[in-house]
Formats: C-alpha cells, sequence, structure tokens
C-alpha cells in the first residue's frame, strides 16, 4: 500500500515518462507547418457538434472533419444566440487545445523514488483504486462531507453528481468568490433575481451602454462582443469607467478614467444626481420599488463636487453622463460586470449599479435587462442523494451569510485546521481548474494543500495544480467527448449537444466515464444508471421530443418562449418582485436583516505607498486565465504579458519599453519570472495592468513555462467581502526590481 | 501623430520586427555584378581604343576572373533563393517589368559572353595554353577577329549590368530608401570603380597602375558626388525619405556607413591614390583592397538600410 | 468585377480572430501568419484615442510584387485577387520587397505566401474565413464595380481611407473610419 505523503512537494520534472513524445507524432510536424504545407486546401468532409469549453459562455459549434478525418478547423453555430455563428479567437483557436502535445496523457499517482516525489503512471482501475480506498477512508475517519469538489467546467456536473451521492454539499466554483458572486448578491437583494451566465443584458438594442470596468472587447464573452458592435452599428451612446484606456472605452463617447477604487463614490454621485435633477423614471420607481426616500436621502450629501476629490472624475463629466443615462433611458445598461472582485465592498457597489439600473427602469425593459428563459429538461431518475450533515458554512459561523453558493477560498482556507473546527476539509478533488493562479494568495492555498489526505486533480493540462496531486487523471478535450447538454437561459431557449470530434488522444478520458467508474467503486453505481453517455443524451434528449442522432445533425435547437415575457416591465404592468417587499428593494431589507448595510456606502481603501503601483488585471481577448497559455494556435498570437506603465512612471524608474523587470509586492514576494514592460499611455500613474493568466512555472508547458509573469504570484492580499465571502484581489501594490533579485529567481 | 503602435498576432521569420529576407547573398551578388561591370567595361573600352598591349592586365588579365566570379555571384543568388529546385523557373519567362527578370536573363548572357572574351585572350597570357581541339582552336580564333564588335556589346551590357545592380533595389518603390533614381549610377560608378581597382591590384606596369589610379580618383570623386546628392535628395522628400535618410544620419548605419564606405572604402584611398600618383611610396594594393572592400561594404549596407526604411502608417 | 474589402475601424476590438481563422482555414503554419492586426494609439493620459485595424494583402490594382516577380508566380486573377502560385514561385523575395505592406511571407517550404482572399471560399459564394468569423462583423467583403453591393454603399455612404495610398499600389482594402 502507498504510504500516505504529508508534504507535498510540488513536482515539476520534465522528464517524467509520460506516455513519450513519439517522434513520429504528426503533430509535431503540423507544429512546424511541414504537413500538408504544400497540400492543396482542406474541405469538411463532416462535422460534429460541439458547445465551446476555452470559456464558459459555452458557443455552440461544429468541429469541421477534413479528408483525413482530422480536426481541421471550429466555426460558431449560425442559430446559437450566444454565437450567431461566430466564434471568438479562443473558440477558433479550440483546435490548439486538442493538438497540444503538452497534454497529460496518463493517470499520474504520486510516489516516493530514493526520498524525492516523483509521479508514476498508473492505469485508470489503479488510480481509481486508489482514490476510492482514500475518500472511503476520509469518509470513515472525518465524514464524507470533509471532501470538497472545485471545478469549473463541463466536469463538474458529472463529479458533483458522484460527491453529493457520495454525502457531501461542498461543490464550489473560483467564477463565485473570485468572479461573479457579489454581482448575484446585489441584483439578488434589489430584484430579488440574479444575472446569470450569459448575461441578461440587452445590449443589441439599448441606446446607452456604460460600462464599470467591465472591458468588454478584451473581455471577449462573444455575445456581448458581437451586441456591443451591433449598439455601436446604432450609434448607442458608450460611457467606459475605467482607469485605464481599454478597447471599450476607445469606443466610447465618454471616458471615465477613474481612480481605481473609486467607483463606488461615483455610482453613488451619479445616483444623487439623478435623482436630485428628478431624471428617474418616476412611474417605474413609484411602481415598483421600495425605499425611495431613504435612498434620497442616503444620498443627499454625495454631489459630484464630493466624488471629483474622491474619483478624480470632473464634476461636469459626472453631470452629463448622468443626463445621457437619463436621455436613453429605459434603454440603457449600467453594465454589472462579471469578475466584480475587486476591493472587499464588491456586494455593495453593485448594489449601487443595481439600484441606478433600478432609478432609470431599465431591468425587465427593451434595451435594458431582458428575461432569459431556458429549456427544462427532465432531471435523471436517481436515488435521493443523502442528507448532509455539514457544510462549509459551519467553518464561517455569522459570516457571509448571503453567499448563495459555496466559496473557494472559504474551502480553502477552511481546510487549514484550527482548533475550533470539527472538520476541516481532508480531500479535494479538483476539476478544471487550476487553483495555484486563481486562488489569492498562493501560500495560504498551498498551506492547505498540506494538509490534505487526498487530492486528485482532473485537468487536460500538467496546469500547476497538477503537481501538487496525489493523483492526475488526464480528461480528454471537450473535442473528444460528450457531455451535459447545454440549457443556458437567453432571449430564446435552447439546447446544444456536444459530441465527440475524434476519440481521445492518449490515454485520456472523458470526465463522466470517470465520475461513474469512481462511483461504481464507492457503491455509488445506482446514481449512473446508464452504461454509456450517450444513453443519457438520449434518454435526456428523447423526453423533449429529440434524439441523440438527430441532435447530431443540428447541434442546436431552438425553441419558442413558453410566455412572451422577454421584456416583463414594458408598459408596467403589475408584477411581484421576489424579494421581502415584494418590491425592487433600494433599500434592502434583507440586506438589513443579517446586519449589512442597507444603503450602500462609500469607503475609502488603501491607497499604494510611495514607490509602488496598484495591482490591476485584466484579460487579452486571445487567451482564457491561464487555460490557453500552452495552446499553440493562441501563443502564436500572444504568447506572454508585458507590465503596463504609464510613461511618467517609466521615466522616473528608467524603464525602457520591452525591459524585463520583475515585480514585488507589498508583503515581499516577488515574481518567478522577469516581465516586460510596455511603456503606455493607456494606463494611470498610480497603477500598473497585466493581462492575468502567464507566467506559468510548471516546466511541462513547454511554450508557456517561463512566459511572463503571473498577478496571481502577487496577489497575496485580498480583501474579503463581509456579505458573501468574495475575496477582493485588486488591493495590492506592487514596485519594479530592475535587477534580477538574489533568492527565488528562476 | 501616433505614439504608440503595437502589431499584434504577426511574427513572420525575417520579416518581423524588422525586414531582413536578404541576408548577405543578395549584397555580394550585387557586388560580383558590379565588379564584373566594372572589369568588362575596361576591358572592353580599351579593346576599343586598341590599347590590349599598353594595358595588358585591364583588357586581358582581368577578364579572366570574371566567369569565376560570375559563377560565385551566381551560386549567392541561387543560395538565397528560398524555393531552389524551382530556379528555372526563372528562364521560362521575360517579364521586362522585373529587374529580376532581366537581370538573370542579362547575367545568362553576359556569362558566356565572358567565357569567350577571357578565352580570346587566354593565348596572351598564357603563351604555352594549347585548346587541345583545333575546331575550338578555329572558332576562337574565327571570334578574335570580331572582337571590337564583340567589345561594343560587352561595353553596353556591362553599362547594363553595373545599373541593374542598382536599379534592381531602387526599382522597389516599398522600401523608401532604396527609391531613389541615383541607386543605378550609384552603383554603376562603384563597380566600375570596383573594376579598376582590381586592375591595379593585377597590373604590372606603373602606367597602367597610375591610369586606372586616376579613373579610380576619377570614380570616387563622382560617387562621392552622387552620395551627397543621394542624401540631399532624400532630405528633400517625404517624412518618411527623410527617415530613411536618418538612418544614417545618427541613426543605426551611420558609423557602418560613413567609416567603412565613405572613408575607409573612398576618401581614404582616394588620399593614398593621390598621394600615389606623387609619387610618395605607398603600396598600391592597400588602395586597391580598400576600394574593393568599401564596395562590398555599400552593398550590404544598403541592402541593410532599405530593409529597414520602410513607409509608416 | 474588383473584389474588396471594407474594415470598420469603429467596430474592430483587435481580437485576431481574423487571424486565428486564417491560419486555420488556410493551413498557415504556426509562427507565420497571413492577416495581423495593428492598435495604434494617440495622445497622452487621459486625452487618447486608438484605432484597431485587421491587415493583409491589399490586392493592389497597381501590385508592385506582380510587377517585380521574375516567373509570373504572383499574378492576378480575376476580380482582381493576387495570387501567389507555388510551383511558379522560386523564392528570390523580390515580391517581399516590393510590398509596402509587408504583406508576404516565406512558407517554410520555400516558396512565398500570402493572403488569397480565401479565393476557394469566394468560388463557392462564402466569404473570406475571417470576414465570416469576425465577433464584431465589422469586415465586409464584396465586389466594388457593382454599385449595389454592400460594399459599394457603404464606401459611398462612410468615410474610409486605404493605406498609404501615396505609395501607388492602389490598395483594395478600405477603412471606415
Ligand atoms: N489573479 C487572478 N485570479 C483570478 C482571476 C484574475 O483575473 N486574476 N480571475 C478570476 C475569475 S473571473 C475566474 S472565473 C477564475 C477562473 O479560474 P479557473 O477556472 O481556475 O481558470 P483557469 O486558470 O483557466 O483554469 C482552468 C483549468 O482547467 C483546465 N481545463 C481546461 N479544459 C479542461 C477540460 O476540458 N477538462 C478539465 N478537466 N480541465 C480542463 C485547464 O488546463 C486549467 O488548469 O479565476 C479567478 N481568479
Ligand atoms: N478573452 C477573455 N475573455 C474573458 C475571459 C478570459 O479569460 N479571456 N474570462 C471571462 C470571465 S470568467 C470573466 S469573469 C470576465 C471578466 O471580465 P470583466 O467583467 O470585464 O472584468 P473586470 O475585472 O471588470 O475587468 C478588468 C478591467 O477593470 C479595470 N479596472 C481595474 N481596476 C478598476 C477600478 O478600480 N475601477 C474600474 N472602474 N475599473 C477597474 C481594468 O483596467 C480592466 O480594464 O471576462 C470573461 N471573458
Ligand atoms: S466566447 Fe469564445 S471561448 Fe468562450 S465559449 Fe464562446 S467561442 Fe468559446
Ligand atoms: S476578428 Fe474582427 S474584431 Fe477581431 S481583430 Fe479581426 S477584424 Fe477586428
Ligand atoms: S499588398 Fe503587397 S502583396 Fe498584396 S498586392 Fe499589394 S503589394 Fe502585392
Ligand atoms: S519570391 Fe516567388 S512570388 Fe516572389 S517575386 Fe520571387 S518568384 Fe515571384
Ligand atoms: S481573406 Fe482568407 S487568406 Fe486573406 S486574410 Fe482573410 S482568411 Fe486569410
Ligand atoms: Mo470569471
Amino acid at each position: 500500500m502507498p504510504k500516505t505523503l504529508n508534504r507535498r512537494d510540488f513536482i515539476r520534472i520534465s522528464s517524467l515518462g509520460l506516455g513519450g513524445l513519439a517522434a513520429a507524432n504528426p503533430i509535431f510536424d503540423w507544429l512546424s507547418g511541414s504537413v500538408m504545407a504544400n497540400e492543396s486546401l482542406q474541405e469538411t468532409i463532416k462535422r460534429i457538434p460541439t458547445y465551446c469549453e476555452v470559456c464558459f459562455w459555452k458557443c455552440a459549434g461544429w468541429a469541421h472533419l477534413n479528408e483525413k478525418g482530422d480536426i481541421w478547423k471550429l466555426t460558431g453555430n449560425d442559430n446559437d444566440p450566444h454565437c450567431n455563428g461566430r466564434f471568438c479567437p479562443r473558440g477558433t483557436g479550440g483546435v490548439g487545445m486538442y493538438y497540444d502535445d503538452d497534454r497529460l496523457k496518463t493517470p499520474l499517482i504520486r510516489t516516493e523514488v530514493n526520498g524525492k516525489q516523483t509521479y508514476r503512471e498508473a492505469s485508470w482501475n489503479e488510480a481509481f483504486d486508489y482514490i476510492a480506498k482514500k475518500m472511503k477512508k476520509i469518509a470513515d475517519e472525518h465524514g464524507p462531507e470533509c471532501i470538497a469538489l472545485f471545478s469549473h467546467g463541463s466536469g463538474g456536473k458529472h463529479f458533483g453528481r458522484m460527491i453529493k451521492a457520495f454525502g457531501s454539499p461542498n461543490i464550489t466554483a473560483p467564477s463565485y468568490a473570485q468572479c461573479r458572486g457579489p454581482r448575484e448578491v446585489g441584483f439578488f437583494a434589489t430584484f430579488g433575481e440574479g444575472i446569470g451566465s450569459p448575461e441578461r443584458v440587452d445590449i443589441r438594442d439599448t441606446d446607452c451602454l456604460v460600462l464599470i470596468g467591465s472591458h468588454i472587447g478584451e473581455n471577449m464573452h462573444n455575445g456581448q462582443v458581437q451586441e456591443m458592435s451591433d449598439a455601436i452599428d446604432k450609434g448607442a451612446t458608450i460611457i467606459t469607467v475605467d482607469p485605464r484606456f481599454s478597447t471599450a472605452a476607445s469606443k466610447s463617447k465618454h471616458w471615465l478614467p477613474i481612480k481605481p477604487s473609486t467607483d463606488m463614490a461615483l455610482l453613488l454621485s451619479w445616483i444623487h444626481v439623478i435623482i436630485n435633477k428628478e431624471w428617474y423614471d418616476k412611474k417605474y420607481v413609484d411602481k415598483y420599488t421600495f425605499g425611495f426616500d431613504e435612498l434620497k436621502e442616503h444620498v443627499k450629501s454625495f454631489t459630484p463636487e464630493w466624488a471629483y476629490g474622491i474619483t478624480t472624475i470632473k464634476p461636469n463629466v459626472i453631470r452629463k453622463t448622468a443626463k445621457e443615462m437619463a436621455n436613453a433611458a429605459p434603454s440603457v445598461i449600467i453594465h454589472p460586470g462579471r469578475h466584480v472582485t475587486w476591493y472587499g465592498d464588491d456586494t455593495q457597489r453593485l448594489r449601487a449599479v443595481a439600484i441606478l439600473n433600478a432609478l432609470l427602469g431599465s431591468w425587465g425593459r427593451r434595451g435594458g435587462f431582458y428575461n432569459p428563459e431556458k429549456k427544462k429538461i427532465a432531471k435523471l431518475d436517481l436515488p435521493k442523494f443523502p442528507k448532509p450533515k455539514k457544510t462549509w458554512r459551519d467553518a464561517f459561523p455569522g459570516q457571509f451569510k448571503l453567499a448563495g453558493l459555496a466559496l473557494a477560498s472559504g474551502i480553502c482556507d477552511a481546510t487549514i485546521p484550527t482548533v475550533k473546527r470539527d472538520c476541516s476539509f481532508k480531500g479535494w478533488i479538483v476539476n478544471g481548474t487550476n487553483l495555484i493562479s486563481t486562488l489569492p494568495n498562493q501560500a495560504n492555498t498551498i498551506e492547505a494543500i498540506q494538509n490534505l489526505d487526498l487530492m486528485v486533480v482532473i485537468d487536460t493540462m500538467p496546469m500547476e495544480i497538477t503537481g501538487y496531486a496525489d493523483v492526475v487523471l488526464p480528461e480528454c478535450t471537450y473535442l473528444e467527448r460528450y457531455d451535459n447538454l447545454r440549457v443556458s437561459g437567453h432571449r430564446e431557449p435552447t439546447i446544444a449537444l456536444r459530441a465527440p470530434a475524434a476519440e481521445p488522444k492518449y490515454d485520456s478520458k472523458p470526465a463522466w466515464w470517470m465520475a461513474k467508474e469512481l462511483s461504481n467503486r464507492l457503491g455509488l453505481q445506482d446514481y449512473f444508471p446508464f452504461e454509456t453517455e450517450e444513453e443519457e443524451l438520449d434518454w435526456q434528449l428523447k423526453k423533449v421530443g429529440l434524439s441523440l442522432e438527430e441532435m447530431k445533425k443540428i447541434g442546436l435547437k431552438k425553441f419558442d418562449r413558453q410566455y412572451d415575457d422577454l421584456y416583463p416591465l414594458e408598459g408596467l404592468p403589475d408584477y411581484e418582485f421576489n424579494t421581502n417587499t415584494g418590491k425592487i428593494e433600494l433599500y434592502s431589507t434583507s440586506m438589513e436583516d443579517e446586519g449589512y448595510d442597507p444603503l450602500p456606502n462609500y469607503t475609502a481603501h488603501e491607497e499604494p505607498p510611495t514607490d509602488f503601483y496598484r495591482l490591476i488585471y485584466g484579460r487579452a481577448p486571445m487567451h482564457t486565465f491561464s487555460r490557453t497559455a500552452n495552446n499553440p494556435n493562441l501563443t502564436d498570437l500572444m504568447d506572454e504579458n508585458k507590465v503596463w506603465v504609464n510613461p511618467k512612471v517609466a521615466k522616473e524608474w528608467g524603464l525602457k519599453n520591452n525591459q524585463e523587470v520583475w515585480l514585488e509586492n507589498q508583503d515581499g514576494v516577488v515574481t518567478s519570472f522577469p516581465i516586460k514592460v510596455r511603456v503606455t499611455e493607456r494606463i494611470r500613474w498610480d497603477s500598473v495592468y497585466m493581462i492575468h493568466g502567464f507566467g506559468h512555472t510548471d516546466k511541462r508547458l513547454s511554450r508557456a513555462y517561463g512566459r511572463g509573469a503571473s498577478d496571481a504570484e502577487l496577489i497575496t492580499k485580498s480583501n474579503i467581502d463581509p456579505v458573501m465571502g468574495g475575496t477582493g484581489m485588486r488591493v495590492n501594490f506592487v514596485t519594479f526590481l530592475t535587477e534580477a533579485p538574489t533568492k527565488g529567481a528562476a | 501623430m501616433i505614439e504608440e503602435i503595437i502589431v499584434s498576432g504577426r511574427m513572420n521569420p525575417e520579416i518581423d520586427p524588422y525586414l531582413h529576407v536578404w541576408g548577405w547573398e543578395i549584397p555580394f551578388y550585387l557586388f560580383i555584378g558590379g565588379l564584373v561591370a566594372g572589369i568588362l567595361f575596361f576591358s572592353a573600352l580599351y579593346t576599343i581604343r586598341g590599347k590590349e598591349n599598353e594595358y595588358p592586365s585591364a583588357v586581358k588579365i582581368a577578364p579572366m576572373f570574371t566567369p569565376i566570379l560570375l559563377g560565385l555571384g551566381l551560386s549567392a543568388l541561387l543560395l538565397d533563393l528560398s524555393h531552389k529546385l524551382y530556379f528555372w523557373q526563372l528562364y521560362t519567362n521575360i517579364r521586362w517589368e522585373s529587374p529580376m527578370s532581366w537581370g538573370a536573363w542579362t547575367l545568362m548572357i553576359i556569362y558566356p559572353l565572358t567565357i569567350v572574351w577571357s578565352a580570346l585572350w587566354v593565348k596572351d597570357v598564357f603563351p604555352k595554353w594549347n585548346w587541345r581541339y583545333q575546331w575550338l582552336e578555329e572558332t576562337i580564333e574565327t571570334i578574335r577577329q570580331y572582337k571590337r564588335q564583340m567589345a561594343w556589346i560587352l561595353m553596353v551590357l556591362s553599362i547594363i549590368l553595373g545599373m541593374y545592380t542598382g536599379i534592381l533595389l531602387s526599382a522597389f518603390n516599398a522600401r523608401p530608401f532604396w527609391n531613389t533614381a541615383i541607386l543605378g549610377p550609384l552603383f554603376l560608378t562603384s563597380g566600375l570603380s570596383a573594376g579598376a581597382a582590381l586592375i591595379m591590384l593585377l597590373s604590372k606596369t606603373t602606367k597602367e597602375k597610375h591610369l586606372f589610379a586616376r579613373i579610380d580618383l576619377m570614380l570616387i570623386g563622382t560617387e562621392l558626388f552622387l552620395i551627397i546628392h543621394l542624401f540631399m535628395g532624400l532630405l528633400a522628400g517625404t517624412q518618411v525619405h527623410i527617415e530613411a535618410a536618418k538612418l544614417f544620419l545618427g541613426g543605426e548605419f551611420t558609423n557602418s556607413f560613413w567609416i567603412f564606405v565613405v572613408f575607409g572604402g573612398l576618401i581614404f584611398p582616394a588620399t593614398l591614390e593621390i598621394l600615389e600618383l606623387r609619387k610618395i611610396k605607398i603600396p598600391h594594393y592597400i588602395s586597391a583592397i580598400l576600394v574593393l572592400f568599401g564596395s562590398l561594404a555599400l552593398r550590404f549596407i544598403v541592402v541593410d538600410a532599405g530593409q529597414a526604411s520602410r513607409w509608416l502608417y | 468585377m474588383r473584389y474588396a474589402m471594407a474594415i470598420d475601424t469603429k467596430k474592430c476590438v483587435g481580437c485576431s480572430d481574423c487571424v486565428v481563422a486564417c491560419q486555420v482555414e488556410n493551413n498557415v503554419p504556426i509562427g507565420h501568419c497571413r492577416d495581423w492586426v495593428i492598435e495604434a494609439t494617440s495622445g497622452t493620459y487621459p486625452d487618447l484615442s486608438m484605432e484597431f485595424r485587421t491587415e493583409r494583402c491589399n490586392h493592389c490594382t497597381d501590385a508592385p510584387c506582380v510587377r517585380c516577380c521574375p516567373t509570373e508566380a504572383s499574378h492576378i486573377v480575376d476580380g482582381g485577387i493576387v495570387l501567389v502560385d507555388a510551383n511558379e514561385c522560386i523564392g528570390c523575395k523580390a515580391c517581399i520587397e516590393s510590398c509596402p505592406y509587408d504583406a508576404r511571407y516565406i512558407h517554410p517550404e520555400g516558396h512565398v505566401d500570402k493572403c488569397t482572399f480565401c479565393i476557394h471560399r469566394v468560388e463557392k459564394g462564402e466569404n473570406p474565413a475571417c470576414v465570416s468569423v469576425c465577433p464584431t462583423k465589422c469586415m465586409y467583403f464584396g465586389d466594388t464595380d457593382d454599385p449595389n453591393s454592400e460594399i459599394s454603399q457603404l464606401l459611398r455612404k462612410r468615410k474610409w481611407k486605404t493605406l498609404i495610398p501615396e505609395a501607388g499600389t492602389k490598395p483594395n482594402i478600405y477603412y471606415l473610419t
């Protein structure tokens, strides 16, 4: 029996016999361009439906096979409202994910050889037996609740079923507490409904789009980018609030170059102006909202002059932009953003955004927020899940009471034992999330991992997180597998199918199969009643009058809406909101009940000390987080990130374009790798900017290793949102090291 | 004015971030072309003027090198082709608009002529030479009777060849530094000067040496004049031409050009030649080698700089 | 018939989807490209402006690359599309030197390659790959000789520029500004 390894050394041996890089591997030739180069053009012989997994917009499309039966290209499905037949660059470049020769190839189990930890290749049976045994042991000793599932992406549903059947409710994704959690909570508190994904924003039809930090165009969430373009065509006014001259800012009529961390002051002052000048939608506010008078009283002192001192946005600009919004109302969107965990008071900031939208009457109106509809599909006929005795919430008594979902950061923190906790987490199953570069405070994440009895990582690539696992399970890419039907809500309900366009490469397998096999070993076979995923899908599709065979031909099925309520508040009908008062709560009773400010307040955030700059980060259109950093097609477009520095700052430090520097944060943490400087007017002088997802430390990523620097390394500090536990990550400050640091440098 | 231009998604080798599709082969080829043109020009000139025996190095000896030189030049050209196995396509087409094409054809015609032309002088240079085949001997003798006519042809062809080495570049509107009518005459002059220098190296008589030193001096003077005009022309041009000139006036080619070409390849050897003509003892090969080297350097620098100069947009 | 492209710089977000799409569609080897994206910023913070545009061969009416080609490998076909025949190209690179837009590259196989306006798709009545993928729909392809084509109408309605008209190449890619 393999002995328990208590300390997990990060394994990054590049020479692991990972199935070997066969010299006759066609991908080698493909990468170097010699195969087919002179061959005449390819043709689509067959196309297989899929939906994209390069990000979570989940565009439906097609994998085209060429004459050789190889995957050639990926294109969007014309009928899909997520993409309208056009993938984004990452989706188009998704082929690179399949062809990447650095992929995980076989199951791996951590062992010790001569005192050194390493992985050995294992068979699937060995790996499953190993995991099942450990899981049972943890369940016996601590309870099944002490195993958590971290998951981002399709496989989460399959492992989720398994872990719920096992008896743990602790399923979490970084897309909540590190991403859109505050938005969902803030909007829920106001309208009794969240925003969801894809965002229910009617950008296509809007007359005025206000983007607060939301950097659509770099944030390449497809439908929104497309609709923003439609809005530009139609002549809609775009207002962008961003300390950086973002792509969206360059398309905007008004760009408000705000001092970072002060958005709340701007929002409150907009509310002030709109109420004071009586530019709000009186009928709508009278009919639907609760707490208007309290709000009016509350914002009395938040004048544009007051906000100017905080935000550096001139009072007349604040008034002018407020007027623009009012003129367009109700066809106006103060966009709620998506990655909103910035400064720790994010739920409150998103409350302010929600209030502003409510005042302008955009919720439920054309050009504002529409009402999405999902196609209901039959639930599988499964035995009841056992009732868990405890949840992650028990680790945080009295805290984060409005968190609607489990906190990835919370479970991570709760894994580190304290005297008070009766069970810290003992097992993690990590599917499709690179927690090392996703959660704030890497040292904390690694400490938590050291306290585990079992860590299983299911991934497609040898990302950092896999280096800490006890068992690594190689999933095949989305192009090689079935997955659950896509049923996300939109203007019209749709169902989309993902079918495999190729056999899984190497010894990789789909998550569904892994979850079923593991469940079998855990005695949970009843939860996976079907022999194959195809049968399961076919059963589900038949329930809505379709079949797998038909869906393979069309890929996507659009349905009519059940009710004609796309804009339910058009014409001001009677309407009951899912809040305590049944109204849109400008004044939030649920927040008040839990002891939080019922109306948003401005709090000043810490400023960078001398010689330090606020670290802000974002997206590049051709990459998704860290997951695309090794994709041959996409690294071809951008293979490293740079640190954006204002020319004034560059001059002060004597920095030149493309000069390599190391960044050191307020806690003395230095980036593992140097990063090139990009001297640009597009960034403020009090901040530096970088694209998230670079600076990979795992050598097995041959194209990504050591390229650029990782923002995640520098985010050692986060401000926790008291309302829902979101981790505000823009509270770190960095300075430049122009010489290689003496120790810790790569 | 645009402050920041970011080009993303492209990194074509040898094109980004700086154009450098033409490495050493093309400038070497152009140098050889010019040198051969120079040699043939003087050989033809003094044949026409009936001075074969007065200036044997120029008329008879130097041309012996031309087939070998051309062989080297053409090899360099072939080496440069990235799709070599298709080189024969050059000779399935005649494209008058393409300097590359008519250059290739000119060489195609000149190459055999240089062989014949050298053959005419073989017996003069190597009196013991035996052609082995009677018919060969006879043919050569027959051609010999037309050497004056042939010299005329060669003179015209050598000027075309010399000009071509410059026009090949100046035809490229896309590269502002090349795109000037002066490049043709400049390269022709430089080629003649290189030819003269080689003849100086080969010649055994002071008379011949001094003649070619004087000729070379004249050519160097012309070259300097053309260079000044080149820059004046560029500086009087549009912003892109000014930018191109700036590559040599403070930019990245300043040192190499002014030190190696203008001073080391023109002014310094010219000074040596003047001193020599004034009977101050200086080994003549120093200036000759410097001129040859300067002429080579000119090609290298002009080819590089042209690729570095571009339209701004 | 005169095929042309119009690119609306007001809508292009510089995402490079056109670049990947071209690479995949046309087997452009990794490390090379037929099209690319420019981001040009001017001004000083916070008075800034920025233009995004996707660039490729302009299929010049007066194409210097065709003129300087010694072998007729570079040639113009119906509709004004400038093409390179790989089997005629000797790789002399004169055409690369002649193109003011640096729109050509050397294929690892040795011949020169460039944008074909996706003639293989256009012949089938489809749009070029880059046009059909662009998420902002900022690219338009069509026949400028046909006054009723979408592109002709756009060019009448909107302000536009071409790249380096001074170079005298008469480019056929228009940038709507
Ligand atoms: N520093 C910093 N941290 C952040 C952010 C930031 O901007 N900066 N952004 C935050 C936000 S908004 C979010 S949503 C989260 C996202 O955080 P994550 O979801 O963790 O994002 P990725 O880094 O892309 O990690 C995805 C992992 O999934 C793997 N993967 C890809 N495809 C598959 C598949 O088909 N199957 C399986 N099993 N694995 C797959 C990849 O190889 C990679 O290891 O990060 C948050 N954290
Ligand atoms: N290409 C691409 N697109 C993606 C993703 C991806 O990985 N790649 N990820 C997707 C996911 S999961 C998410 S959550 C979204 C995230 O995308 P968004 O929701 O658009 O993310 P933000 O964090 O708002 O965007 C970062 C922007 O905020 C600005 N900013 C920084 N600090 C401040 C501040 O204090 N105030 C204001 N007003 N602005 C500030 C930055 O300059 C930057 O422009 O993107 C999605 N789309
Ligand atoms: S937005 Fe792009 S990456 Fe995301 S699912 Fe759609 S095509 Fe894929
Ligand atoms: S795909 Fe469209 S939006 Fe993206 S860079 Fe290309 S032209 Fe611009
Ligand atoms: S853009 Fe360049 S390659 Fe294209 S036709 Fe014009 S000159 Fe030729
Ligand atoms: S490289 Fe090929 S296409 Fe270009 S000019 Fe030479 S032969 Fe013509
Ligand atoms: S038209 Fe075709 S070949 Fe040209 S850039 Fe677009 S996709 Fe590439
Ligand atoms: Mo996110």
